[in-house]
């Protein structure tokens, strides 16, 4: 288990720096001089060119990604065009909020899915089923930008009684009840957006489950019925069901920056817009660093979670 | 089919290959007739499929549906519906009904076309590294993992922003960001289907790879592609439409039912000014659900242990 762990993390390690090259190339090739744009427009060619020079803008590409690589390794991600502030502090600043909020909502998709699913898979084929079935098809369906206006139009406008974005009442910031109640929106919007397809999840793994000779068995030896689900079942059912939220992470990223940007949640999704409008480069970067570790991370967790909880998994 | 005995095929002269060729045909047709008979038992999906035909000419047909030329001012702005403008006016005084029936040809060009991209690329990819394996295979999955680790959304909206925003460069994108799903896809069916009989019985009649990764292999891993395509189709007219209302997708005045959206995140507009969002919102949560409700049926149809 430890040597698949080690060799698990220094597999991420050259994608890691795939992952953050292509980045910077893509980028590199983005039209418009970010020495323009903050520049004063009167600025002499020869002021711009020095400007460029001191972004270190006219070095060629590989040696541009191997100075941002080296200045990574001491946890200097560069200063922000824009602002010109340190990426790493803009980030940090950021984090929480985005934390916040993606947790918020994972936990919501659980409690979302995981009764729904397991009701539909005992209930297979009945009425339930077909409605809970339905329902997540059109969970999936729905844009979330469409039922985030939806809830604001609902909550936020017509009963009035939920804000209609921000993370504080002006005034009140810092006050963590006002916060709770700002989230509950985004929350909410994210976390449904996601919990259409973990209930399909959560339904396949419980029918898998169901259809296991050792439940036969359970039945066979006159075990009353709630308890071959609850013991039986449930149990097992639910390993993949934990391990399935190392997945919805690239979900949840993406569903982020839209749900932030309805909601102007001031987390590293609105940072993304922001950073993307005013071209950005090193915050832009700093960000998709960010997710990307965050995707590996996730993804190596729910592998190796997976064989952790079901022994049947040897890796090697 | 009629049993020919033994002694009748002695006595006729009846040759026993053609009796089997026969007998294949025979089966192939039933196969699909099964298939198909599946998917009409799902009501739903066949419901969606009417709607999805429905969808489709629509678009073919929105110069003669729409009441008026979608990008021309024609009356007052944000006026709302009324027995000339049915779904009221947007800010600058266009007709959101015809707005609404151009919007679709966008939906259904992204749908289309940026799956006909990543299934093709991830097509090829897949069956290379199922069917060559070792090295190969170690390579190409390095770099799937590699694209898997992007988180998806923040890239295109990187690519879209550097490239420019439009109709054109977001099914290029979605279209290259889209393979590795399909190529984890085709590579297992390939795995799979590389260790039966008749590929083994392919390779001794001496067929080239190429004919027996295509020819052999594929046709039995197109029930899966295909599922996996028609849900593709949904989750790439959600992009556009979360993209567009960011305003980095189709720009106007070229109309998408996510750009339509944008306006709405006005609390005016939100409040007061319904017929200019939800109209446009409803429309792409109809049509991808109607494309999920068609793959599911798909799905149904094509497993085994449902018929």
């Amino acid at each position: 288990m430890f040597s698949y762990t080690m060799r698990r993390l220094l597999i991420a390690v050259p994608v890691l720096i795939g992952v953050t090259f292509l980045n910077f190339f893509i980028i590199y090739l983005a039209p418009g001089d970010p020495a323009d744009l903050y520049a004063n427009p009167d600025l002499s060619e020869a002021d711009k060119l020095q400007r460029r020079e001191a972004l270190g803008l006219n070095d060629p590409l590989l040696l541009q990604y191997v100075k941002w690589l080296g200045q990574l390794l001491t946890g200097n991600l560069g200063i922000s065009f824009n602002s010109f502030q340190p990426v790493s502090q803009m980030l940090a600043e950021r984090l929480g909020a985005t934390l916040l909020l993606m947790g918020t909502a994972l936990i919501i998709a659980y409690l979302i899915a995981i009764p729904l699913g397991i009701i539909s898979a005992i209930r297979q084929y009945s009425w339930l089923d077909y409605v809970v079935s339905t329902g997540s098809f059109l969970g999936v369906s729905v844009p979330g930008f469409f039922l985030g206006l939806g809830v604001i139009y609902l909550f936020g406008v017509t009963l009035g009684v939920l804000p209609t974005g921000g993370m504080n009442t002006i005034g009140r910031e810092g006050d963590f009840l006002d916060t709770l109640k700002h989230l509950v929106l985004p929350a909410f919007t994210l976390g449904a957006s996601i919990a259409g397809g973990m209930v399909r999840y959560v339904r396949s793994s419980v029918i898998e489950v169901l259809n296991q000779d050792y439940l036969r068995t359970a039945r066979a030896k006159g075990l009353p019925e709630w308890k071959v689900i609850n013991k039986h079942t449930l149990k097992n059912a639910l390993i993949p069901i934990i391990t399935v939220a190392g997945m919805d992470i690239p979900m949840l990223i993406g569903g982020a920056v839209v749900t932030e940007t309805v909601f102007q949640w001031s987390g590293m999704g609105q940072l993304t817009i922001q950073a993307i409008l005013s071209r950005d480069y090193p915050v832009l970067m700093g960000i998709n660093l960010v997710a990307a570790v965050a995707v590996l991370i996730s993804n190596l967790w729910a592998d190796l979670m997976y064989a952790f909880v079901d022994p049947r998994i040897k890796y090697n | 089919m009629r049993t020919v005995s033994w002694k009748e095929r002695v006595d006729n002269n009846i040759p026993i290959r053609e009796e089997m060729a026969g007998h294949e045909d025979n089966r192939h047709e039933s196969y699909l007739k099964a298939v198909a008979k599946q998917f009409m038992k799902h009501k739903l999906a066949v419901a969606g499929l009417v709607l999805f035909v429905l969808l489709i000419l629509m678009a073919a047909f929105a110069p003669l549906l729409a009441p008026y030329d979608p990008n021309m001012i024609q009356d007052e702005f944000s006026a709302p519906p009324s027995a000339q403008h049915w779904l009221g006016t947007d800010q600058v005084g266009r007709d959101v009904l015809s707005r609404l029936i151009y919007a679709s040809r966008v939906s259904l060009s992204i749908g289309l076309g940026s799956v006909a991209i990543y299934v093709a690329i991830g097509t090829v990819v897949g069956a290379v590294a199922g069917y060559y394996g070792g090295k190969v295979d170690m390579i190409i999955n390095r770099i799937m993992d590699i694209f898997m680790s992007f988180p998806y959304l923040m890239v295109i909206l990187v690519l879209v922003t550097i490239i420019g925003p439009g109709l054109f460069n977001i099914v290029l994108v979605l279209g290259l960001l889209g393979w590795p799903a399909v190529a984890r896809l085709v590579r297992g069916s390939v795995l799979s289907i590389k260790q039966t009989e008749y590929v083994k019985a392919a390779q001794a009649l001496g067929l080239s790879k190429r004919q027996i990764i295509f020819q052999e292999i594929m046709p039995n891993a197109m029930g899966p592609l295909l599922v996996n395509a028609t849900f593709g189709a949904a989750t790439a007219i959600l992009s556009e439409s979360s993209l567009s209302f960011l305003g980095m997708g189709v720009q106007p005045p070229t109309a998408s039912w996510g750009n339509m959206l944008t306006a709405a995140q006005s609390i005016t507009t939100l409040q007061s000014e319904p017929w200019l969002w939800i109209p446009s919102g409803l429309m792409i949560v109809i049509t991808v659900l109607v494309i999920n409700f068609v793959g599911d049926g798909i799905r149904d149809a094509l497993d085994p242990k449902r018929r």
